[in-house]
């Protein structure tokens, strides 16, 4: 009886966070529709859905395997880049579609695939090293990216770490990255329904993650290492499989940055560590561990300076409160108390919270 | 031919010798009691013997297989599962999840089929279900499968570490201080709980324990610990009446 009641009660409760989406994506579209959202809030419509993939895919890392990761904006980077330059080279060649998705393939398994490079040496020590690297890693990948030129001709690729000139490419060579200047001419693929699309999946894949067996394993060393290693779990192995996911879901954040912009560059402001830490933010907001909180805090906390626009000064106090009042929501001892008791969750669940008390 | 066989095991921290010369013999089926004052050695038997600390000297055999120096994880896939003196849970997992990270070597399905929901997850989900209930009503704990495990009474926290144990199908069990805070009505039930599981479950047992009444109550042979050495060993009632013993535990 129980057991049945145990596997709906989680997918319930990914289909509340999916539903939610879905939801505020219906409305949204008839408001555009009905031409009732302003051009500004428009153009917020595809950030939102980047924010809380990448809150949510944060939130893998920090809340459910434990670890603190201090460069989640250089996985987005990698993304960005390689399926910036991958849809560049291929503007002319593909159609639209197929080229979309190769690129938010490509995008996700490169930045996946940094996230394993990195996890493979740090992931293995004890200790909280990889705050720390993961900071380096974030820096190091923005700065490389603005010394990069590489272009194409004829003759093939080339590559310069120097400047434009030093690839030697035919005078009618294209220049694909050009330093500084970053990737310009991405084709602009990105659009709301994509991002909501995007933004689904990447709930569907974490929260199908926590309530499977991968997932218990992974919160169980988060929980306690020594009684997993004691009951046979392979701490690296399940540590590399949350640090990858998390970094590969992203580098898709990162691929629908990249095709939303027609110039796309690598600076302190989009792939910095101050975006680390913004990211980070709306993660503690919304609850470590609570992937639908990380997404209710990135839409509020990306919303909520927009809409107070005409408050003018007001607008930085208010949101201040804003943050105060939710961190105040979400870790305060007698509100988490008053959440449990009118959850969701709580509410379907009546039968069984009952037995427990 | 016994189930374990240790063999001069000895280990240092620093200038510490903390067990030295450690020998123990036991049998498949027995419920073996390993005592001694605090400070003993004792737990840092159970760490050896599981892969958390690797010993400087000695030879540990489980079922005739060499398991000396091995990662924790592969001893507890050879057969010996533990508890701990502080208790150890997945607090913030349920009670039923807790039991499941046992199953976890035991029923196995990919991470795509769980993220996907492919069928496999659904049947071998189904079948994990079934077991860690069936473990749960053994301790008692089975209304409680979806209450976080942080969010359980204490007596019942050290019965579910022997649950998520158990859950790993090992051959050997080792209870460190299982009755430690525990009152003494619920210390018999612990005792009958123990003998159950050796009962039912087949299984060998090594436990560690300060409450004499629990050890001479279940323990058929003893082997009692002082300054990481062995003292004695032998009967439990013959070594509990050993004057050597009796002075290592007054001269506490
Ligand atoms: N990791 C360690 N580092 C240093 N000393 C340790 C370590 N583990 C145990 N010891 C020491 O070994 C001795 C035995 O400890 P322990 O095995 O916990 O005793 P018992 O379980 O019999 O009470 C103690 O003196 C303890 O301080
Ligand atoms: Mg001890």
């Amino acid at each position: 009886m129980k057991k049945q009641i145990n596997l709906t009660k989680a997918t319930k409760s990914t289909l509340i966070t999916v539903g939610m989406v879905v939801v505020a994506y219906v409305i949204l579209q008839i408001l555009v529709g009905a031409g009732a959202l302003s051009s500004l809030m428009k153009g917020l419509l595809v950030p939102l859905c980047i924010y809380a993939i990448m809150a949510v895919s944060l939130n893998l890392t920090v809340g459910i395997l434990g670890e603190l990761s201090l460069g989640h904006a250089g996985f987005m980077c990698v993304g960005a880049f390689t399926s910036a330059f991958f849809s560049l080279c291929f503007k002319e060649t593909m159609a639209a579609g197929p080229r979309f998705l190769l690129a938010i393939i490509i995008g996700g398994a490169a930045a996946a695939l940094s996230g394993l490079l990195i996890g493979i040496p740090v992931l293995r020590l004890k200790g909280d090293y990889l705050a720390i690297v993961t900071l380096a890693f974030g820096e190091i990948i923005k700065n490389i990216i603005n010394v990069l030129y590489v272009g194409r001709d004829e003759a093939g690729f080339h590559f310069s770490m120097k400047d434009a000139f030093s690839m030697n490419m035919a005078s009618d060579g294209q220049v694909l990255i050009n330093g500084a200047q970053g990737i310009t001419g991405t084709p602009n693929d990105s659009n709301f329904t994509i991002g909501a699309i995007l933004l689904v999946l990447t709930l569907i894949i974490v929260l199908n993650l926590i309530h499977s067996r991968p997932g218990r394993a992974i919160m169980a060393i988060r929980d306690n290492r020594i009684a997993a290693e004691s009951v046979g779990i392979n701490i690296t192995q399940f540590k590399l499989l949350a640090f990858s996911i998390s970094a590969g879901l992203a580098g898709i954040g990162g691929v629908l940055y990249a095709h939303n912009l027609s110039i796309l560059q690598a600076q302190p402001k989009n792939f910095g560590y101050n975006m680390s830490i913004m990211i980070l933010v709306y993660v503690v907001l919304g609850g470590i561990g609570n992937i639908r909180g990380s997404v209710i805090a990135s839409v509020i906390l990306v919303l909520l300076p927009e809409l107070m626009r005409q408050l003018n000064d007001y607008r930085m106090l208010i949101y201040s409160v804003v943050l105060i009042g939710m961190m105040i929501f979400n870790w305060s001892p007698k509100a988490k108390e008053f959440r449990e008791k009118y959850s969701f969750k709580r509410l379907i669940a009546k039968k069984t919270e009952k037995e427990e008390a | 031919m016994a189930l374990l066989e240790v063999r001069n095991l000895g280990i240092s921290f620093g200038g510490l010798r903390a067990v030295d010369g450690f020998e123990i013999e036991i049998k498949k089926g027995q419920l073996y009691g390993l005592i001694g004052p605090n400070g003993a050695g004792k737990t840092t038997v159970f760490n050896l013997l599981t892969g958390v600390y690797k010993p400087d000297d000695g030879k540990i055999e489980l079922d005739g297989k060499n398991i000396t120096g091995a990662r924790t994880i592969d001893i507890n896939k050879a057969g010996i599962a533990r508890t701990f003196q502080n208790i150890r849970l997945f607090k913030d997992l349920s009670v039923l999840d807790n039991v499941k990270v046992g199953l976890h070597n035991l029923y196995s399905y990919s991470t795509l089929s769980g993220i996907f929901r492919l069928p496999a997850y659904f049947k071998v989900e189904k079948e994990m279900n079934e077991k860690a209930m069936e473990l749960l009503k053994v301790f008692d704990l089975d209304k409680e499968a979806e209450v976080l495990a942080s969010n359980l009474p204490y007596g019942k926290q050290r019965k579910l570490e022997i649950a998520r144990a158990l859950a790993t199908n090992p051959k050997l069990l080792l209870l460190d201080e299982p009755a430690a805070g525990m009152n003494p009505n619920e210390t018999i039930e612990l005792m009958d709980t123990i003998r159950f599981v050796r009962d039912q479950f087949d299984m060998t047992i090594l436990l560690i324990e300060h409450d004499m009444k629990l050890v001479s109550g279940i323990c058929e042979e003893l082997t009692v610990l002082n300054f990481g050495q062995v003292l004695a060993k032998g009967k439990t009632a013959e070594v509990l009446n050993d004057p050597q013993v009796i002075k290592a535990y007054l001269g506490e």
